[in-house]
């Protein structure tokens, strides 16, 4: 065929400045990409690498705030710089097709599904409305929507995160485009769910032969959907090469260093003995919000010193009701909490300032857990001015010394707020903060789940290096199990308020295993590229055999 | 004044706006074209319609327009270049019109600090004739009563401008830390002030403030007591739901688990990151305090007579309206000119915590 030898998309030295008043930064600098029908292309890179721009540049568009300054995008042979916005308009839903990486925040939350699913057919003049309501219909089925019939008219907020995200997918797929932009459409998805939508995904773009960029930043999972991997860094390509080739023999350092990141693993420890009094211990904790169901049934546990100890499980599971119930933000309707055999209130407002003291929290999003307007010296001088009332030359020693320990430069960052640091400088004050009150226990809650790999290795390793110096006993809340595997030396699995299984990593991480443990590891992508595809046999296997065919 | 247009008159004024567009197109300002284009438009139209007078007006206008820009774009040079390194940045990108704010408040400041040296005679000496004339003793010319305008207008700013900053300074330490407090502890404390607010709130403000004074009586105590009263609510409203969004933070949670007091809470975590929208209230409440005691003035409750005042200055006078006299709308004039300045800086305020670009 004659148009079979053209490739779909071309794009040829792209650049793509940001622009903020007068200055002038280069985000894209000179990136080629090009995509054959039918084909995935995977572009992975840590934040800031330029991934989103790109694909959005891929349609033609780029953000406000940012303008495309030099190369050629060309669709099919039409270029897309040059088109006019009515070509674009005419390109954009109906050949090209857009998924965004919060499809919860991306749907409009006054109208139904399938009212929006069929906007674009019905605009581009593909479909008739009802032509296609029923194609909608398909789509959610072949996505494995549960309900496919019905699920289309409800409601966005009556959806979960996972059918958002394959509703949103099927409403991409509804002109049946050549190329669809899948911008990180798991990242906000726990691991089961995740599993779920890749493979959804994966069998209606094989399905319909669409080609697709697929923007991640997590390795494993764009070697199951992609044909071909192409590493960014800071707006350059580092390499590109089909996936296979890729995950076995990276060239440069850069992407070698990506993929050594997940085989971080600290030896675990074990416990001094088994009769010492653990650090921490919970017993038979309830909890529940005011009006809600309760969402702890009986949780109970030990945190001994020294040792780490991972809550895992999937959102909803509680895990992070656990770490406000020890924190005593929210009271606990029953059961103890005991620090160091000493029963703690229920509620923080009743602790004393030194039970207060000895457990502190890092939070997951470092972006909301400092004060923008505070300096980094007094975010870390704070507790220690408050716990141990230091003061002046002192208090001075003890921030900049911390700010060591947390390896950043003291002289660099003592003046600094928190708008300067970066995601991960900002997660290291974080953990500095809780470091300043001399704690024995410190929670940290989901603190790597919102950086990038690299980044959250750095700061993986930092906690271990600060535990193994200080002796902190850790209580880390996840949902990721390569952090776990990494740092864990117990492992507590909740599902749905219940602690279902529990014990050492080791134990936990070989057979046999509690059924939802074991889900829950076969739902962890691996970089094998044909893990997805097992995954799916295993899983179909089950259904089969949880209920036979009728004969 | 009418010898003042001679037949020369209107080159000058051609000139005049040829320099003043030209300057503003070479400071590369956008929409410069339009308004060299509107200004021939407004000359034409004024020609025909208006004569020789019309297009005298229209050049007094233009000229003092072209001032305004010019004295603006003089003292954001001068800012940028005085200001430190952190400021000088926020100055660059100040509108102009945020600049004539600066300008009128600061014409303001020096008036209300400076105001007996500025002032020529007393506020209520009676220094000549009534309703004199404009002249080279009496600026402004004279008052019903023989008194000398220009002097009144800088003692009355100087009582008008301190007695509104004092009632919105009360207003707002009241209101703002009674928000705060009922933020930061929510449930009853909050239902308790939050329904006081609801039922100051429910009676109209003027009517409240002449039910109050009529019974209070009229001093400056109770005149500011009584403003201040009228705004705390309105403040405290949108102190709560501004700190609302702070409280819920987890910065805010975490020096709370730490166990930090409401008072510490309330200074170093919620205030820093909610004065930005509280400081353009502040403008805009200030402006509203002002027109309200200009408005009392002005219906005989506010300052008491000798005292001069903006607002009773345009009722003392209020009858020249009806000769074709200018002279009631000076404080009138006043009284807008300090309001639009204050609401230019809020204005551009809004815009930075709002974080918009400016794209004009």
């Amino acid at each position: 065929m004659e148009t079979g030898a053209k490739r779909l998309l071309e794009i040829e030295g792209l650049r793509i400045e940001a622009v903020a008043g007068d200055a002038v930064s280069e985000i894209v600098k000179g990136i080629d990409l090009d995509l054959n029908r039918g084909e995935v292309l995977g572009l992975i890179g840590e934040s800031g690498a330029g991934k989103s721009t790109i694909g959005l540049a891929a349609m033609g568009f780029s953000r406000a705030g940012t303008r495309i300054s030099g190369g050629r995008i060309l669709f099919d042979g039409q270029d897309l710089r040059a088109a006019s916005d009515a070509q674009l308009r005419a390109l954009r839903g109906a050949r090209i097709a857009y998924v965004a990486q919060s499809a919860a925040a991306s749907f409009n939350p006054a109208h139904t599904i399938i009212d929006q699913h069929v906007e674009a057919p019905v605009l581009h003049g593909y479909q008739s409305r009802a032509a296609a309501q029923d194609d909608g219909i398909k789509l959610y089925a072949k996505l494995r929507l549960p309900e496919p019939n019905v699920i289309g008219f409800r409601y966005p907020h009556q959806l979960s995160g996972g059918q958002l995200q394959r509703a949103m997918t099927a409403m991409a797929m509804a002109c049946r485009p050549d190329l669809i932009i899948f911008d990180e459409p798991t990242t906000a998805l726990d691991v089961t769910t995740q599993v779920e939508v890749l493979s959804a995904i994966r069998d209606v773009v094989e399905q319909f032969r669409t080609a697709a960029i697929y923007i991640t930043h997590d390795l494993a999972v764009v070697a199951q959907m992609a044909d071909r991997i192409k590493v960014l860094l800071k707006g350059e390509e580092v390499e590109e090469a089909p996936t296979k080739q890729m995950l076995a023999h990276p060239k440069e350092s850069y992407t070698k260093k990506l993929w050594a990141v997940r085989s971080y693993k600290r030896p675990e420890k074990s416990r001094a003995s088994d009769t010492t009094q653990p650090e921490l211990s919970i017993r038979g904790l309830e909890a529940g919000y005011r009006h809600g169901p309760k969402v702890l049934h009986d949780v109970s546990f030990d945190l001994h010193r020294g040792m780490t100890v991972a809550v895992v499980g999937e959102s909803g599971s509680g895990k992070s009701t656990t770490a406000r119930v020890i924190m005593g933000l929210l009271p606990a309707a029953r059961g103890e909490i005991r620090l160091r055999g000493e029963t703690l209130p229920p509620d923080f407002r009743a602790r004393s300032k030194d039970q207060l003291r000895r457990i502190q929290m890092i939070y997951q999003s470092a972006e909301t857990a400092l004060n923008p307007r505070m300096r980094v010296s007094e975010i870390i001088g704070r507790p220690a001015q408050f716990y141990r009332n230091l003061k002046g030359r002192a208090l001075r020693n003890r921030v900049e010394e911390l700010l060591s320990l947390i390896e950043l430069e003291p002289a660099k960052f003592y003046d600094r707020v928190p708008s300067e640091l970066s995601g991960g400088q900002k997660q290291r004050v974080g953990i500095a903060r809780a470091l300043a009150a001399d704690p024995d226990i410190v929670i940290c809650d989901e603190v790597t789940s919102a950086l990038d790999q690299l980044v959250a290795e750095g700061i993986l390793r930092l906690l271990d290096r600060l535990q193994s110096e200080i002796g902190l006993t850790y209580m880390f809340v996840t949902h990721d199990l390569a952090t776990v595997r990494a740092i864990a030396d117990e492992v507590v699995v909740m599902q749905r308020g219940r602690v279902v299984d529990s014990g050492r990593k080791s134990e936990i991480f070989a057979p046999p295993h509690h059924p939802y443990t074991a889900q829950l590891l076969a739902s962890e992508p691996q970089m094998d590229p044909h893990w997805l595809d097992a995954h799916k046999k295993i899983q179909d296997l089950q259904v089969t055999r949880a209920c036979p065919p009728a004969l | 004044m009418s010898d003042f247009v001679s037949g020369d008159f209107l080159v000058e004024f051609i000139a005049l706006i040829c320099l003043a567009t030209g300057w503003y197109i070479y400071r590369g300002e956008k929409g410069s074209w339009a308004i060299a284009v509107l200004l021939a438009a407004a000359t034409a139209v004024t020609w025909f319609g208006a004569g020789k007078d019309g297009i005298h007006t229209l050049g007094v206008i233009v000229v003092l327009m072209s001032v305004a820009i010019m004295v603006c774009h003089a003292l954001r040079w001068l800012l940028v270049r005085l200001a430190p390194l952190s400021f000088a940045q926020t100055f660059r990108s100040a509108p102009l019109t945020a600049l004539f704010g600066f300008l009128v408040i600061g014409a303001c400041l020096l008036m209300v600090i400076f105001a007996p040296y500025m002032a020529p005679f007393s506020e209520s000496e009676v220094v000549s004739a009534a309703y004199a004339p404009a002249d080279s003793t009496y600026w402004l010319g004279t008052d019903q009563l023989g008194r000398d305008m220009f002097s009144r207008i800088v003692f009355g700013g100087r009582h008008s401008i301190l007695l509104s900053l004092t009632a919105t300074v009360v207003a707002f330490s009241l209101g703002m830390f009674a928000g705060l407090f009922a933020a930061i502890r929510g449930g009853i404390i909050d239902q308790l002030l939050g329904r006081l607010a609801d039922v100051f709130m429910s009676v109209p403000a003027l009517i409240l403030a002449l039910l109050l004074l009529s019974i209070l009586g009229t001093n400056l105590a109770v005149l500011v007591g009584v403003v201040a009263a009228i705004y705390v609510p309105r403040i405290f409203r949108l102190t709560r739901s501004v700190a609302f969004g702070v409280v819920v933070t987890d910065f805010v949670e975490a020096s709370r688990v730490r166990g930090e007091g409401d008072w510490y809470i309330i200074r170093r975590e919620i205030l820093p990151n909610t004065a930005a929208p509280l400081i353009a209230e502040f403008g805009l409440e200030f402006c509203y305090v002002f027109l309200l005691i200009a408005g009392l003035s002005f219906l005989g409750l506010g300052i008491q007579p000798p005292m001069a005042d903006w607002g009773s200055m345009v009722r003392e006078n209020a009858v020249l309206i009806s000769f074709g006299e200018i002279t009631p709308l000076i404080p009138a004039m006043a009284i807008a000119l300090l309001t639009v300045g204050v609401n230019f800086i809020v204005d551009w305020m809004l815009k930075i915590t709002a974080g918009l670009k400016d794209n004009s």
